[in-house]
């Protein structure tokens, strides 16, 4: 549907045939596409330009390998840029006295109770952890039953649902429950929520206080668009958080968001969602989101095989 | 509860009075494509301006009730609300939409806003596969007084909307509103699935579904494109409904949509309650858009 960068510079690229260092004109004119193509991504536009102003620094001047066309230079040099943007996934933490609270926010329907889900089976399998979840979304329709179904079919821990239990007390039942039954970690999921509901925003703020968590992790689907840095600004501003969850990376989506929450936030992408199942979910891996918010995986290699 | 518009501080940065040269054009552009209108509809629309104005002193205000004029230019010819033929015992709606963008609650929101009306209306709950997608159906089928059609998880969801059908029409309903679990358009066999449902409700009902809509997260950017285009040639979608238009996203990928495929908006979801449900506006979407109150 879209072009990927590859198509998208092959005009200008071409013309780039002569040997040596990258000129300063012939970079910008690059960096021209390069910015329409990170946009089509979804990539929010204050971060674009940082990133073409961090791109277009590293390109000028570079020395075009024998093997390869100062275009497909451009592009590895651009590729390794927005991995370096991307930053290293990272494990969820769970260094801290157990029961460790994790805390699940962001927008509706974002895929957080799902995540919640597979982040508990995650840590269960791979990590030998006793893991206990919690839904304190009173709100969503059957939300807290979701989760109950999602446990209950995985074996996972799940708190008992007391019926009119504000999502407050729920969080300090769960981790209760968490201390008397030995858990090692406990995951709050919460109702989906608007980054500029203060309301809402004010409760999970006192979830938080109530917790502790070691982990509050923004949940948030690799289908936003321009939004993406709001959402992001907000939910770090008032509830602070950790780390980032994207989610349904299993669709086509270029997933520029990713891109755009990690460099407002700083905070790592800790966990991709591939997919419904709840064993449906990977460690983040920064080459192959580049690879995929650039749509140019064949040039990368090429140059890296140079 | 609501912040005021990003897109209208950053016209008021760019544009207090100022000569509309190439600068600022770019800028212009830009600042459209922070609400997803995408790079293509965003040269359009500073091609548009250019064309009166290039050179010309402009100010804020100015731009904004340009950009508020073309956008609804743009979506007049595709808002149109949605009609529910009664006479057909009952009219179906089938519902479509990728995960989580607001199917299941929409169908709830429009069952109330077609029960207040008068009809008789019935839901099936066809996610048989979501957990508890079945029980949150249930809940608005409590909250807006309709029956709600299901099976236990995991049955065939064509089954059970061909069952649906058929039960809507022995016992006289006006409106038959069949959700579907979430998807990806990506996923050839999950769009068989849905090819599979249609052409098993054609079986009870040839001239059904009536309507296909597909329900579409205001949040979503540029990949909206390619779920009109995928669920459109899947299901035959007739018209598409914009959810979360609350949040700070103004859904600007609805106007490059407009323009690519001129598939009809019908509604908007502004919340999760029953109420939250509007009619799409082009002017006031439009002006809303442009950082413009009403
Ligand atoms: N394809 C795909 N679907 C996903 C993924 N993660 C979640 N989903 C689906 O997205 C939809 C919403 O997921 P939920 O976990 O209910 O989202 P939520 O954030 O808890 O939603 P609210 O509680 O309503 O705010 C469901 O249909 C999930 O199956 C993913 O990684 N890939
Ligand atoms: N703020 C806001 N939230 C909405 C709106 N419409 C739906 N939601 C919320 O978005 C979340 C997902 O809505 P659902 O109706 O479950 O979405 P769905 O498409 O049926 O999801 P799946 O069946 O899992 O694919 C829920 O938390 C809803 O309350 C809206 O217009 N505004
Ligand atoms: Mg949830
Ligand atoms: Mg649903």
């Amino acid at each position: 549907m879209f072009e990927g960068l590859s198509d998208r510079l092959g005009g200008v690229l071409d013309k780039l045939r002569k040997r040596g260092a990258l000129k300063e004109s012939d970079v910008k004119e690059a960096m021209r596409e390069v910015r329409v193509a990170l946009l089509e991504a979804d990539v929010a536009l204050p971060v674009v330009k940082t990133f073409i102003s961090n791109a277009t620094e590293r390109a000028v001047g570079a020395d075009v390998l024998r093997s390869v066309t100062p275009g497909q230079m451009v592009v590895k040099i651009v590729h390794d840029e927005l991995k370096n943007m991307l930053g290293e996934g990272e494990e969820i933490n769970l260094a801290s006295t157990p029961p460790v609270p994790i805390l699940m926010v962001g927008l509706q329907g974002s895929g957080k109770t799902t995540s919640s889900a597979k982040i508990a089976l995650n840590l269960t399998k791979k990590r030998n952890k006793k893991v206990l979840l919690a839904s304190l979304d009173i709100y969503r329709p059957a939300a807290q039953q979701q989760l109950k179904v999602l446990a209950d079919d995985n074996g996972l821990g799940i708190l008992p649902i007391v019926m009119g239990e504000k999502p407050v007390s729920i969080a300090k039942r769960a981790m209760d429950t968490g201390r008397k039954e030995g858990y090692d970690a406990v995951i709050l999921d919460t109702a989906g929520r608007l980054h500029i509901d203060m309301e809402l925003m004010s409760e999970v703020a006192q979830i938080r206080d109530a917790v502790n968590p070691v982990e509050t992790l923004l949940v948030t689907d690799a289908m936003t668009g321009q939004d993406s840095v709001n959402v992001a600004k907000e939910f770090a501003d008032k509830v602070g958080i950790t780390g980032i969850v994207l989610t349904r990376v299993d669709g086509d989506a270029r997933g520029g968001a990713a891109l755009s929450m990690r460099q407002i936030t700083g905070c790592p992408i800790k966990m991709i969602g591939i997919g419904e199942k709840i064993d449906e979910m990977e460690a983040f891996h920064p080459d192959r989101i580049a690879n995929r918010i650039l749509g140019m995986g064949d040039v990368v290699s090429l140059v890296e095989k140079a | 509860k609501r912040s005021s518009s990003k897109l209208t501080t950053g016209i008021s940065d760019i544009f207090t009075k100022r000569r509309l040269d190439d600068d600022a054009l770019e800028e212009f552009e830009d600042l459209l494509i922070t609400s997803d209108l995408g790079v293509t509809t965003a040269a359009k629309l500073s091609a548009e301006l250019s064309k009166t104005r290039f050179d010309k002193e402009v100010d804020s205000a100015e731009i904004q009730e340009f950009i508020a004029e073309e956008v609804a230019k743009i979506l007049e010819p595709v808002a149109q609300p949605l009609v529910i033929d009664a006479s057909k015992k009952p009219h179906v709606v089938l519902v479509v939409g990728v995960n989580g963008s607001g199917k299941t609650t929409t169908i709830g929101k429009l069952a109330k806003t077609y029960k207040d009306q008068g009809l008789k209306v019935m839901m099936a709950a066809g996610d048989t596969f979501r957990a508890a997608a079945v029980e949150q159906l249930k809940v608005w089928g409590e909250r807006t007084d309709c029956p709600v059609i299901a099976r236990d998880t995991g049955a065939d969801a064509a089954g059970l909307a061909f069952d649906a059908i058929e039960q809507a029409q022995r016992e006289g309903y006006d409106l038959l509103l069949i959700d579907t679990a979430g998807r990806l358009q990506n996923k050839a066999h999950l769009m068989d699935e849905l090819k599979k449902i249609v052409r098993v409700i054609k079986k009870r009902d040839e001239t059904a579904p009536h309507d296909t809509l597909l329900v579409l997260d205001a949040t979503t950017g540029q990949n909206a494109h390619s779920q009109v285009e995928t669920f459109g040639q899947a299901t035959n979608v007739s018209g598409l409904i914009v959810t979360k238009l609350d949040g700070t996203a103004k859904g600007g990928v609805v106007v490059a949509l407009a323009e690519k495929f001129g598939k009809p908006v019908h509604a908007i979801g502004v919340g999760e309650s029953a109420e939250d449900l509007r009619p799409f506006e082009a002017k006031s979407f439009a002006r809303s858009l442009a950082g413009l109150e009403d």
